[in-house]
């Protein structure tokens, strides 16, 4: 094995690495939205910093590798396309610290009635999903695995717009409740973004193993075939 | 655009060892086309066979057919002199003549039957600023070549290849003796040359190639492995030895 290749097996046991610190901040921050367990939130600050500095590391070891091995092809690939998981994933991880800060506002753990009509839970768990199987994917360096991802996020945009209604409705029905509820559709947009976010990571991915742009193309799915 | 150079099927073996096998591939004008490839996979041999060097060597045979602006080049009756008028070459050695720096950019001018001093002051200014050397020289014309630096002998040499204004211009590994400060003087120029000249150049230093050219052949025991604009074969090479060469990979 070459320097570089040794480089780049490093670069990516870290962005693995991060990316699994990631996927648990938010798994913890659903746990305090679900069990409305505060005490988790402090723990998810102290890990946000912790990603904070993964993605800095990654940025300046990226960094390190364009300027001393000039790298090329699928090198090249990897490492540009490392760049911006590395800043996917760091936002990824601000929306789950986000989502923790929203709860921990709160006074009253939120309704059943809003986690049944919104979907909350159910979309949650599908950004979990879609984080840890582009985590795989990566890990593989599997393009059919990643080509899964893509356009998954529809049901998680779908929950997304439909919230609107539905809690504005709650909010007429439940003028008590109007902070929790607002929070909770704070929560939704954060969580429409973290989808997106995944989306990006997997157009990267893309990138890295095949070298096809897939980035503002309408139909991705058309040329993954 | 049509292609100033064409190589279709070209065989070529010294003695009993084939060198290049089937090797088809052509040149747009003006462009630079970087030839990589590891030690020995048959660069220079390629190369030579565009103004007819390898003839220069014993036991040569040669199949296929090559073209030069739209000549067959190894007919009987190809004027080798003239060829090589059109075709010049920059070798990886700076290889100066024993002679002052203006003779050493004349002396192409004076093979080809100029003799006239106001000419060829003009010619071998005119060189010497294309090959951006004459701001260092302007004041030691008659000073001999050797007492310049190696970079600037290359320099000198591109000058003479230049004098006699070929519409090629072949160049073997011509930067890697130079410090990078003489390099990025060649590769700047060798970019400035291409609006007037078609530029063939052989070189191992694949951030060079990247750098100068405009189309990259990768080269491998013998055989034209792959060649693509310089961009796409540096991001996405095609065929898996080209990525595995130019990643550093090979064995
Ligand atoms: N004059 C010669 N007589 C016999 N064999 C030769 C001669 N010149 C080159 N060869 C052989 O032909 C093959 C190609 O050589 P060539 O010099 O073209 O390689 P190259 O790609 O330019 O290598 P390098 O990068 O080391 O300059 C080699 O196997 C070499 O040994
Ligand atoms: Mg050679």
């Amino acid at each position: 094995m070459n320097h570089l290749e040794t480089e780049i097996k490093s670069l990516k046991r870290n962005v693995v690495e991060m990316w699994h610190l990631v996927n648990s901040q938010l798994d913890k921050s659903q746990r305090v939205l679900t069990d409305f367990d505060k005490n988790l939130c402090q723990n998810i600050k102290v890990n946000e910093k912790m990603v904070d500095t993964f993605e800095l590391m990654i940025d300046k070891d990226c960094e390190n590798i364009l300027a001393l091995y000039s790298p090329v092809a699928i090198d090249l690939r990897f490492v540009l396309s490392v760049l911006k998981v590395n800043y996917n994933l760091e936002r990824i991880g601000d929306y789950a610290s986000g989502i923790s800060k929203l709860v921990n506002e709160l006074e009253n753990p939120i309704t059943q009635e809003l986690f049944t009509s919104t979907k909350i839970v159910e979309m949650f768990n599908l950004c979990k999903e879609l984080l840890k199987e582009s985590l795989i994917s990566f890990e593989h360096e599997n393009n059919w695995e990643t080509r899964n991802i893509l356009c998954r996020d529809k049901a998680i945009n779908k929950i997304n717009r439909d919230a609107t209604k539905i809690v504005s409705d709650y909010i007429i029905n439940n003028p008590g409740d109007v902070m929790i509820a607002m929070n909770v559709l704070s929560i939704i947009r954060k969580l429409e973004r973290v989808g997106d976010h995944i989306q990006n990571i997997a157009e990267e991915l893309i990138f890295f193993m095949e070298a096809k742009v897939l980035k503002h193309q309408k139909k991705k799915k058309d040329i993954s075939e | 655009m049509k292609n100033i150079i064409t190589t279709d099927k070209v065989n070529l073996f010294y003695g009993e060892s084939q060198a290049l096998k089937d090797i088809t591939l052509d040149f747009l004008p003006n462009t630079v086309t970087a030839l990589i490839g590891p030690s020995g996979c048959g660069k220079s041999t390629y190369l030579r066979l565009f103004n007819r060097m390898n003839d220069l060597i014993d036991n040569v045979k040669i199949t296929g057919n090559i073209t030069v602006e739209g000549e067959n080049i190894y007919q009987k009756d190809t004027n080798i002199v003239e060829l090589r008028r059109k075709v010049g070459m920059v070798f990886q050695k700076p290889n100066p003549f024993p002679k002052s720096i203006f003779e050493n950019v004349a002396y192409g001018l004076r093979v080809n039957g100029v003799n006239e001093m106001s000419v060829l002051k003009e010619k071998v200014e005119f060189s010497l600023k294309q090959a951006a050397l004459w701001d260092e020289v302007k004041d030691k014309l008659k000073k001999s070549a050797f007492e310049l630096s190696g970079g600037q002998q290359q320099r000198l040499c591109i000058a003479r290849a230049l004098a006699i204004e070929p519409s090629i211009v072949l160049m073997d590994e011509p930067a890697s003796a130079l410090d990078p400060i003489s390099t990025a003087k060649i590769e700047e120029l060798i970019y400035e040359l291409k609006s007037k000249y078609t530029i063939v150049i052989v070189t191992h230093n694949l951030q060079q190639a990247g750098r100068v050219s405009d189309y990259t052949a990768f080269f491998y025991l013998g055989e034209l492995i792959e060649k693509g604009i310089t961009k796409e074969l540096f991001i996405n090479p095609k065929n898996i030895k080209t990525q595995n060469y130019i990643t550093g990979r090979f064995g």
